[in-house]
């Protein structure tokens, strides 16, 4: 199931005194079971392009078409549209509002009128996802647990609705490292085990780098850059000249260029340049 | 749909009338809306039309965005239009079908309580569209300050007024990111009866409320962390001064009045 996007132009405010072309002649395609890291700065578009994948805003111009149904149009189902693509919003435990866990995360599966049984099994199987013990939690308050707890039933919430798209915005903002690492390990593990396609929006370069097989850069409502992690963090002054980094891994690969390492170009993951940097050490340090 | 909202909408500018004391401003507003309330006869309404025209030129916005300002209360005007024609008692008969009958008396009153209704509304806007919430709240403060004697909470009124002026964009902007994250969890908020509907708030007003609590104990954090114990004491950045904009405001409403109820003396 891909989804196509074809000369998307978004404005917010139309014609007021405050209008902000938002989105400008985005043309993209999502194939089915990709791994997509989206980035840009603050106010590049990003947020705005991932609400109209499943159809949450309407283009001012352009088409989105998912598995070939044109969102546009009147006759698509929304509904049908946001069962198979996943929206996860920034902060997204702000719109937790059951009195129990389980009755929170039914909540997507109720609205697609299953029944009972089905919407027992999709909690269950959502919680364990995302790592959460449904015995333990299952009838405690949402506002009783952590933040990081929160976010999980947030995700799970949107998993239980079983999208064959995931999109994350933010999934990590505000979390402590610890949390940040739980919440992309699930996300990796839905990627790897389930095959969803997976859309990431972030501001870290290295959760990027750790998972995205393909990295989306945009800036002023363009999309600027589309290729393969490899490809767009060796582009590091284009990166930096639109306010974005390269992970660490090639920050660090630069600098010990720069000071007559032999690194080669390319290198963006942390178990990269481990690996080069022991290659070095073995070799007896500096070469020539 | 929450965008089209434009209660109490400010539109920046240096116009004398956005230049002129809110307190001044707020006076005079008064009494222009007392004086459409002492018109009664159409030669009056014309007047008062053409005073407003002279202030909203003189502001220079535009007068088509007042009267938009208007079209939210077409159905409250016409409601009272249709009210005053029916209970209306009088003798000048225009017009009878059945139990139903139209007097000259009626129309006039109807006709005269939409006009005041619709000069009210936009003689209020002219105010706040000229003049930013900051500048109205510290007006009224400063003029509930004889009150103060009283025991009249002036000042906390007013600093309640400012944080719920300033809150409305963000609770604005959080209702909407709330209801589109619980429509992309499959939420409906646009069909069903009544009942069905205000089920579907439930989803929306939980986190808002939820949030709203949160950033008040956020807000009264840091308001003591910077050392806020209300208004005893306290010194302000802009002092409020009236000036000559001022005195020529105050003289143009005072000569209005006077011309409408000479006016209305000698036309009866």
């Amino acid at each position: 199931m891909s989804i196509v996007i074809e000369h998307l132009n978004y404005i917010y405010m139309s014609g007021g005194p405050y209008e902000t072309h938002a989105l400008h002649d985005v043309s993209l395609t999502i194939e089915d079971g990709e791994f997509v890291g989206l980035i840009g700065h603050t106010g590049s578009g990003k947020s705005t392009l991932v609400q109209h994948l499943n159809g949450l805003i309407m283009p001012a111009s352009g088409r989105v078409l998912v598995d070939g149904m044109d969102l546009s149009d009147k006759q698509t189902d929304r509904r049908a549209i946001r069962q198979k693509v996943g929206l996860v919003f920034q902060y997204p435990e702000n719109q937790l509002f059951e009195e129990t866990v389980e009755k929170d995360i039914a909540f997507g599966p109720k609205n697609l009128g299953l029944n009972e049984a089905e919407i027992d099994r999709r909690v269950r199987d959502a919680m364990r996802r995302v790592a959460l013990d449904y015995d333990a939690l299952h009838d405690r308050s949402v506002f009783e647990l952590s933040g990081g707890q929160m976010r999980r039933v947030a995700i799970a919430g949107v998993l239980a609705m079983e999208p064959r798209v995931l999109v994350l915005d933010e999934p990590c903002a505000g979390l402590d490292p610890r949390g940040r690492e739980e919440i992309l390990g699930l996300i990796r593990d839905l990627h790897r085990e389930a095959g969803t396609t997976v859309v990431m929006v972030s501001h870290s370069m290295d959760d990027v780098a750790s998972l995205a097989e393909r990295v989306i850069v945009m800036n002023h409502g363009e999309v600027v850059m589309d290729g393969t992690p490899r490809d767009v963090f060796a582009c590091g002054e284009e990166l930096r000249g639109m306010g974005l980094d390269v992970p660490q891994a090639a920050q660090l690969a630069q600098k010990l260029r720069e000071r007559g390492f032999g690194i080669p170009q390319g290198i963006y993951r942390i178990e990269e340049i481990r690996a080069e940097i022991a290659r070095i050490a073995a070799q007896g340090g500096r070469h020539a | 749909m929450l965008k089209d909202i434009t209660l109490g909408q400010y539109f920046p500018g240096h116009s004398p009338i956005h230049r002129m004391d809110p307190r001044m401003k707020l006076i005079l507003t008064i009494a222009y809306i007392v004086g459409v309330f002492m018109v009664s006869n159409l030669p009056g309404y014309a007047l008062a039309l053409a005073f407003l025209y002279l202030v909203v030129r003189l502001s220079g916005i535009r007068f088509a965005y007042l009267l938009k300002g208007v079209k939210p209360l077409r159905f409250i005007i016409l409601f009272t239009f249709v009210l005053n024609l029916l209970f209306t008692e009088g003798e000048t008969v225009l017009f009878s079908l059945g139990f139903f009958t139209l007097t000259a008396e009626a129309l006039e009153s109807a006709t005269f309580f939409a006009l005041r209704l619709v000069f009210l509304v936009m003689g209020t806007s002219v105010l706040t569209l000229t003049t930013s919430p900051v500048q109205l709240t510290d007006g009224l403060e400063r003029l509930m300050r004889p009150l103060q004697r009283f025991h009249f909470p002036a000042h906390e009124l007013a600093m309640m007024m400012t944080i719920a002026l300033r809150f409305i964009p963000t609770l604005l902007e959080e209702t909407d990111k709330i209801q589109k994250a619980q429509m992309a969890r499959g939420a409906d908020f646009e069909s069903g009866n009544l009942l069905a509907r205000a089920k579907a708030m439930i989803p929306l007003l939980v986190p808002l409320f939820v949030s709203a609590f949160r950033r008040a104990n956020d807000l009264a954090m840091a308001m003591e962390a910077r050392c806020y114990r209300g208004g005893d004491h306290r010194t302000r950045l802009r002092e409020l001064r009236y000036t000559r904009l001022d005195a020529i405001g105050a003289l143009a409403t005072a000569a209005f009045i006077a011309v409408v109820v000479l006016e209305g003396r000698l036309l009866g």
